[in-house]
């Protein structure tokens, strides 16, 4: 593994593609966290896929592969795209979960016939088009990151220039627009610098799976953080480290292609993410959960044993298990909590398998039943 | 002091999606200095009425003034309170960051709230009993606790007129109680507020003005002239059975005035 790094600085094929990668996975990451936390995450997939006859186009009108030319086409058709979802939606009865479903299998269906009329008829000048499916990372070179850089770079310097008001439009545009800031504006903006972000990178990742950059690395950040800042950075992180360990790992394997990998890597983030973080994660929830209701069964016999020693009248009087096992009807665990008590010093057994209070175990109850304003029918005299 | 021009007034106001009128030629005129609740059923175009005054909503037609000048001009003096219901809590973000985005208005393009503007936002959380959840995400808000951060939001606004969308809103009894005094404090500060309220029981005992409205305005004015039986029929089309508490039935506007001291006391 120490080898594969080590690489990194001296192989240039693998430097450039890890660079690229890196690239597209901190703007995908940090413009990604918007389009999530907007609920664009499918506007992104329907962007990318959209982009593919704009690539086609941008091919037949300047007959060169430069990355500028094809970038500046996926962005057109892209943006197309995303007008005609928009449009579709705010003037016919179509949902918008349709629109976006109708403009991607749509473009991408155009971007297709165009790729194969292409293949037949533009000679060998067009071989390598199709490879804007999944992605061709090994094919990168030198000016292609440059390019990727530059334009990734405005767009984060875009979004950080008017962090506040993508703030605003992101959690209450009505509010943004009651205090006069041109909101349609903004959010034409920051769908554009959304394109940018998609475009970089699906000569690296492709247009089907380009969208998993987008949304990936912004998923995994938020189960991390409950702040946009730090969401932002965090996405961006993970973005970059699973561009460049994807790029690692696919190089070193044969036959592996970088954008899935990387794809994959952003998928083990995300797995991890929603498993182990703090507060949202998956295991933790499960861990909180068990903890509350094991603590509430211990308070349950604790109480029930109050309840049985005010009944009597003395708080040391014994009783068996299996009494306080019918008074928490089903319950067949009784007998494990009373050890767990035991433990704790609040109940102890007595030479014939019976259960009584201790004192502490009386004062425990009387604070349990007091908090829970839950009041024995008699009271207790101290023994 | 109250301006002379009146806070608000509309004129020949409609609204329509798609072909049919939500709101439909609303002339309306709103006292500075008052207190004035909006009732009308589901769908009766309340929160669209202030949303086409705020301009996030475009009117088909109609005029909408405030303190005689236009909303672009007089947008310094306007506060928002939208429905709670409106925005994604889930966002990643704490209360006092929402105060803050009271104060974008004013901060302008680009510049980022600095020390100073963090100090109004916690005097805001202060006023509406929120100041120990400042840090607190969102999300871990009870609902009364979010109203209470939107209204905070509106106060940092340092408005003249207040519109607010159903402030009182899934808030209990004693939070209900404590946002009420805040617009009567807002109100004796010489601010003008304008708020949809869904619970008609109250309406006479917290607010001087009312508008009736569904689609159309059906009546506005003192609550003891226009909150009547007849009104409401009106409003809500006959099938509200209105039942003030401890009351019968209101009959006509002639007792009114009795009742409002009634309530008052």
């Amino acid at each position: 593994m120490l080898d594969l790094f080590s690489q990194l600085l001296t192989d240039y094929t693998l430097r450039t593609v890890a660079l690229g990668a890196a690239t597209l996975g901190i703007v995908g990451g940090g413009l990604g966290s918007y389009a999530v936390l907007r609920g664009q995450s499918l506007l992104g997939d329907a962007i990318s896929h959209a982009a593919l006859p704009g690539i086609a186009l941008a091919f037949l009108i300047t007959g060169s592969k430069a990355p500028l030319p094809l970038m500046l086409g996926a962005a057109a058709t892209g943006i197309v795209a995303t007008l005609f979802i928009i449009g579709v939606t705010n003037t016919t009865r179509v949902p918008y979960d349709s629109a976006l479903a109708l403009a991607l299998s749509a473009f991408f269906g155009v971007g297709l016939v165009l790729l194969t009329y292409l293949q037949q008829h533009a000679g060998a000048a067009q071989a390598g088009l199709d490879s804007f499916l999944f992605g061709q990372a090994a094919a990168l070179v030198e000016h292609d990151v440059v390019v990727m850089a530059v334009l990734g770079g405005i767009a984060l310097l875009a979004l950080l220039l008017f962090w506040k008001e993508f703030k605003l439009l992101a959690f209450d545009p009505d509010f943004g627009r009651s205090l006069g800031f041109p909101i349609r504006m903004l959010d034409i903006v920051l769908t554009t610098l959304l394109v940018v972000a998609i475009v970089i990178g699906l000569q690296t990742v492709g247009v089907v799976l380009m969208s998993a950059v987008i949304v990936a690395p912004a998923a995994a950040a938020r189960q991390w953080t409950d702040r946009l800042s730090v969401m932002v950075a965090l996405a961006a992180t993970f973005g970059a480290l699973s561009g460049v360990s994807g790029a690692v790992v696919s190089g070193a394997t044969a036959n592996l292609p970088t954008g899935p990998t990387i794809v994959l890597c952003m998928g083990t983030v995300v797995i991890v993410s929603l498993l182990l973080a703090p507060n949202r994660g998956l295991l933790w929830r499960w861990w909180r959960q068990w903890r509350t209701s094991r603590r509430l069964r211990q308070e349950r016999v604790l109480y029930d044993l109050y309840t049985l020693a005010a009944k009597h009248g003395a708080g040391d009087r014994p009783h068996e298990a299996a009494t306080l096992d019918a008074m928490v009807s089903g319950s067949t665990r009784t007998a494990y909590v009373l050890r767990r008590l035991a433990e704790q010093g609040l109940v102890a057994e007595t030479s014939d398998e019976r259960w009584h209070l201790t004192d502490e175990g009386l004062e425990e109850a009387r604070r349990l039943a007091d908090k829970r304003n839950l009041a024995p029918d008699a009271t207790i005299d101290d023994a | 002091m109250p301006d002379a021009d009146p806070a608000l007034t509309v004129r020949d106001l409609t609204v329509a999606y798609n072909e049919e009128p939500v709101l439909w030629d609303i002339d309306w005129t709103v006292p500075a200095g008052t207190l004035t609740g909006i009732v009308g059923p589901n769908g009766a175009g309340k929160t669209t009425l202030l949303q086409a005054i705020l301009g996030i909503e475009t009117p088909a037609a109609g005029q909408v003034r405030i303190f005689g000048q236009s909303y672009e001009a007089a947008r310094d003096r306007v506060g928002y309170v939208p429905q709670r219901g409106s925005v994604d809590w889930d966002f990643p973000t704490d209360a006092l960051d929402v105060v803050l985005m009271g104060l974008y208005g004013r901060l302008g393009w680009i510049r980022r709230p600095g020390a100073e503007e963090k100090e109004e936002a916690h005097a805001a959380l202060e006023q509406v009993g929120m100041a120990d959840y400042a840090d607190r995400q969102i999300s871990q808000l009870s609902g009364g606790q979010q109203q209470r951060v939107f209204l905070a939001r509106a106060l940092v606004q340092e408005a003249d007129l207040y519109f607010m969308d159903e402030p009182l809103q899934g808030v209990d009894a004693t939070t209900e109680r404590a946002l009420f005094d805040l617009l009567r404090t807002l109100q004796q500060r010489d601010c003008t507020v304008v708020a949809v309220h869904h619970d008609l029981q109250t309406v006479p005992e917290y607010f001087d003005r009312v508008l009736l409205l569904n689609v159309r305005r059906i009546a506005s004015g003192p609550v003891e002239e226009v909150f009547t039986e007849e009104n409401l029929r009106r409003t809500y089309g006959g099938r509200v059975g209105f039942l003030r508490k401890n009351e019968s039935p209101i009959s006509d506007s002639a007792s009114a005035p009795n009742r409002k001291e009634e309530s008052r006391a």
